[in-house]
């Protein structure tokens, strides 16, 4: 489409393209690309907190693991855990947004007052809150995040549906007796679908970073998996020696979520010149 | 403009009563007999039959839930699994950490972002601009947590130059406790020291806490500013005269500030969250600590509670945003 | 009589090359209504903004305008500014709506207005009453949002007239306005002119504002000065055939509803030597070659054309 091709004209955003484009080959390559790819579960005490080096491109961890390894290796968890949050979000808030969009009254009213409930604290605590109801892990993290994420989708498809409601393409359809469901799910939802492209793009890094603090703090992922947030909460007591141990997993966060947040800025841009942010 | 204010803490109530309903069923939804849980690892069941009578678990459920409601306006938002006191006294402790960590966050997020974002708009695709939109973007995408370890590492492991940990140094002491805010405690005791010790505590937190902050600020201001600066009206004061700083600074920014202001309030939000993490990397005795002491100690009770307190906090804020926009943009008012 | 406005040979070419003026000169004497009339794209628009100092970025301006007998092209007509009344097209979007109607006046009175905040509030007031504003004083302290466009519009006329200007330049005031509204700020405009023996320069494209409004009209086609005098002159009897084509699609006038054929060309592709000739019904061959100047034809009357229409006695 011609979003697409704006897009490659926009260096900013091919540049977060690029990004993504690479952090998925890495993640699906990620056991050939490490060069220590049991390094996920074996340690070596041996070899514990050494610095950068030829061998170690990253230095290793307290457990003797090479930090490279583990950065690769937890691209792929990053991404999955991202999608999946995404994707369970999408499936809630969508539906959420469409019908509310759709006609007004009180089921609208109701669908967005409670929408509400959810916006009305910050997403960290909210999660921090739904996790409580599992057993602490990333499975519970998982849910928490995309239980806060679901009402972001929602607003963005009660927007568009109530923007497209008024198009005349929708009146006809609904003038010749078609269902409201058909018109919602084939007219007005392929509409709708770049904002919620956008949305979910943005989503996917603002995902990546609040599983990290999740991570961080001990409510996320546990050991010994290669997760970024974990990996920097370990280093924490090896500091300020062993400052490799902290600094790579987090430069990792940042690439990522800078790859993401400059394609959906591009989205955006190349799908709606009127939704223009800081791109002019 | 007062029929507006009504108005606008009347939308706000539906979701905070959401909020104490969604609370409220979490705490029942919460897996394991709460009666139990209360009663501890050794209770007999009668001592649990006990506990579930006196706090009431054993009455219908509308009934508790009504109980939880009064409860809650209140004030009463339980007791602590953890410390055994009354959460209530827990949070308002601890509130006042958070609260000043947030503000200095917010005023260095505003002072340093409006400017900013203002400047690169007036240089529109100068060196300025391109600076400030790399460190827009690079602002929101860096973790909080990592970037707080990165400045301790430099600044404080490194350099020395600022303290790693807490609001002040433990040999100091504290000012007698008026507001809970450390900077207007030691001022309003005389104690220029403590003042000057709180405030390089304050440095570092703050300054990582307002990062993705200014970059969002930044950002909004920035292509306010662009934007405004293509309206006719901007058209017609050039060609009446306004002077060209005046016209940059004063006039164009008031329309572009209503943008910013809006997205001042979801920062708070931001913040707020964001305190989380920043507290647990710089032992900060607020209330992210003990929202995270919280869950790791299961204490749900608490937890539930900073999540409602939050919750009242962010509607206030979003209410005073809107007042604000309203002020600034008369037409605001009118919606 | 010394001109108040004498603009020469007015070039303005864009970014990019397109040249929306190419040697536009007009005369405006102290006290004279100059109508200044031509479709979309003729540049009427263009000639205000290098008059007023707000050209778009990157554009270039060459000739001379001279106000007062002072150069005011070179310095961004810095120095006209309080010399120069300005009432913009539309009062929709002129005003910002963040700032009370009174505060936006003051504004540009502080710049180029001597004496003190009373003094300006004083003469303001004044003026809102001399434009026939209900409430003057609780106008001042009003949002543009509060008022209605005819309102704007006579606010707008008190801001150029605020700072004591010798001339006022209006770019078709009346646009955006209701037919009724329409006659009364054309009537208040008249008045204002006259009362204070004000020069204007009136863009417009409209043949029924120029013949209630102005005392000359200079009509623009393509960035050329296609023919200039008095209103009656001309609207009696256009020589010029683009004019005479244009009046004669004015409904009132015309037998039969007609356009005139062809579309006005883009700036960046002009036609050589005329530019109308592509649509002139007297084009011949070597219109095409050379660009007809300007010539004074009579006692205030000029034309650029090689084969002008025969005027109508």
């Amino acid at each position: 489409m011609t979003a697409l091709r704006h897009l490659m004209r926009d260096p900013v955003a091919a540049f977060g393209l690029l990004i993504v484009v690479f952090a998925v080959f890495v993640a699906t390559f990620a056991h050939w690309l490490a060069p220590f790819p049991d390094d996920a579960f074996e340690s070596n005490i041996m070899q514990r907190l050494r610095p950068p080096s030829a061998e170690f491109l990253f230095g290793t961890d307290n457990l003797g693991r090479d930090i490279f390894s583990r950065v690769i290796l937890g691209t792929r968890s990053a991404l999955l855990v991202a999608l999946a949050v995404v994707l369970a979000a999408m499936l809630i808030g969508v539906p959420v947004g469409l019908i509310a969009g759709w006609r007004d009254g009180w089921l609208s009213e109701g669908l967005m007052r409670f929408t509400d409930v959810f916006l009305a604290v910050p997403q960290l605590i909210l999660a921090l809150a739904l996790g409580q109801l599992l057993a602490p892990g990333i499975f519970t993290a998982m849910v928490a995040l995309a239980l806060t994420y679901w009402p972001f989708f929602a607003r963005t498809v009660f927007a568009e549906t109530r923007r497209l409601r008024g198009a005349l393409f929708v009146d006809a359809l609904a003038g010749i007796g078609a269902h409201p469901a058909r018109i919602l799910v084939l007219h007005v939802l392929p509409n709708a679908a770049p904002a919620v492209l956008v949305r979910a793009t943005i989503g996917m890094g603002f995902t990546i970073l609040t599983a990290a603090i999740l991570g961080f703090l001990g409510v996320g992922a546990t050991p010994p998996t290669p997760d970024w947030g974990l990996a920097v909460s370990e280093a924490r007591q090896h500091l300020p020696d062993a400052w490799w141990f902290a600094t790579f997993p987090g430069l990792a966060i940042l690439l990522l979520v800078l790859g993401f947040n400059l394609l959906g800025d591009g989205l955006r841009d190349a799908a709606d010149p009127r939704l223009r942010r800081s791109r002019h | 403009m007062l029929a507006y204010i009504a108005r606008r803490i009347a939308l706000a109530l539906p979701a905070l009563f959401g909020l104490v309903v969604l609370t409220f069923i979490l705490s029942r939804v919460i897996p394991g007999d709460p009666a139990a849980t209360l009663a501890g690892d050794a209770a007999t069941p009668a001592q649990i039959a006990d506990i579930r009578a006196r706090y009431g678990l054993d009455r219908p459920i509308m009934e508790q839930a009504w109980v939880h409601m009064r409860q809650v306006l209140s004030g009463d938002l339980g007791n602590s699994i953890f410390s055994g006191r009354p959460v209530s006294e827990d949070i308002a402790r601890r509130l006042p950490a958070t609260l000043e960590l947030t503000f200095v966050a917010l005023l260095l997020a505003t002072c340093l972002g409006i400017p900013l974002g203002l400047l690169a708009a007036l240089n529109h695709n100068g060196p300025i601009d391109h600076l400030v939109r790399v460190l827009s973007v690079g602002g929101l995408a860096m973790a909080s947590f990592w970037l707080a370890i990165m400045l301790q590492l430099q600044f404080s492991m490194e350099w020395d130059l600022l303290p790693l940990r807490g609001r002040m140094d433990v040999p100091l002491g504290l000012p007698p406790r008026v507001t809970g805010f450390l900077l207007i405690d030691s001022l309003l005791a005389g104690r220029g020291d403590m003042f000057v010790d709180a405030a390089r505590h304050l440095v570092l937190p703050a300054v990582t806490l307002a990062l993705p902050g200014l970059a969002t600020i930044a950002r909004f201001t920035r292509s306010g500013v662009l934007e405004a600066l293509q309206k006719d009206y901007v058209l017609y004061a050039r060609a009446a005269g306004y002077g060209r700083f005046r016209l940059a600074t004063v006039y164009v920014l008031r329309n572009a500030i209503t943008v910013t202001v809006t997205q001042i309030g979801l920062l708070f939000g931001a913040l707020i969250s964001g305190a989380v993490a920043i507290e647990a990397v710089f032992d900060w005795p607020g209330l992210g600590t003990y929202a995270v002491q919280a869950i790791l100690s299961a204490d749900y009770k608490a937890l539930l509670a900073v999540t409602l307190v939050v919750g009242v906090i962010y509607a206030a804020v979003n209410v005073l945003v809107d007042v604000a926009q309203a002020l600034i943009d008369p037409r605001v008012a009118l919606q | 009589m010394t001109a108040l406005l004498d603009i020469e040979g007015l070039r303005v070419d864009m970014r990019g090359g397109a040249q929306i003026l190419d040697g536009v000169s007009i005369t405006v004497a102290p006290g004279q209504i100059m109508g200044v009339v031509g479709e979309s794209g003729c540049g009427k628009s263009t000639l205000l903004r290098a008059m007023l100092g707000i050209l778009p970025r990157g554009a270039t301006a060459r000739g001379r305008v001279m106000f007062e007998g002072r150069d005011i092209l070179p310095d961004q007509a810095a120095q006209a500014r309080g010399r120069i009344g300005f009432v913009p097209q539309d009062p929709y979007l002129s005003l910002n709506p963040t700032f009370r109607a009174g505060d936006q006046i003051f504004e540009i009175m502080r710049r180029h207005a001597t004496g003190t905040r009373a003094d300006h509030r004083a003469k303001l007031l004044d003026l809102l009453r001399a434009v026939q504003l209900p409430d003057p004083e609780a106008a001042l302290r009003k949002y543009p949002h509060e008022f209605s466009g005819g309102q704007r519009q006579r606010l707008l006329i008190a801001a150029a007239l605020s700072c004591d200007p010798s001339l006022v330049v209006a770019d078709e005031p009346t646009t955006a306005l209701d037919v009724t509204t329409q006659r009364e700020i054309l009537g208040l405009l008249r008045e204002i002119a006259r009362a204070r023996g004000l020069s204007m320069l009136f863009v417009t494209h409209d043949f029924g504002v120029l013949a209630s409004l102005c005392d000359a009209v200079t009509v623009l086609y393509a960035g050329r000065v296609a023919e200039a005098g008095p209103t009656r002159a001309i609207l009696d009897a256009p020589t010029h055939p683009y004019t005479r084509l244009l009046l004669a699609c004015h409904p009132d006038r015309a037998v039969e509803l007609a356009g005139i054929p062809g579309t006005v060309p883009p700036a960046t592709a002009q036609p050589s030597g005329c530019r109308f000739h592509p649509r002139c019904p007297q084009a011949e061959a070597h219109c095409a070659d050379a660009v007809p100047p300007l010539l004074a034809i009579t006692e205030g009357r000029s034309l650029a054309c090689a084969h002008p229409e025969p005027a109508l006695v």
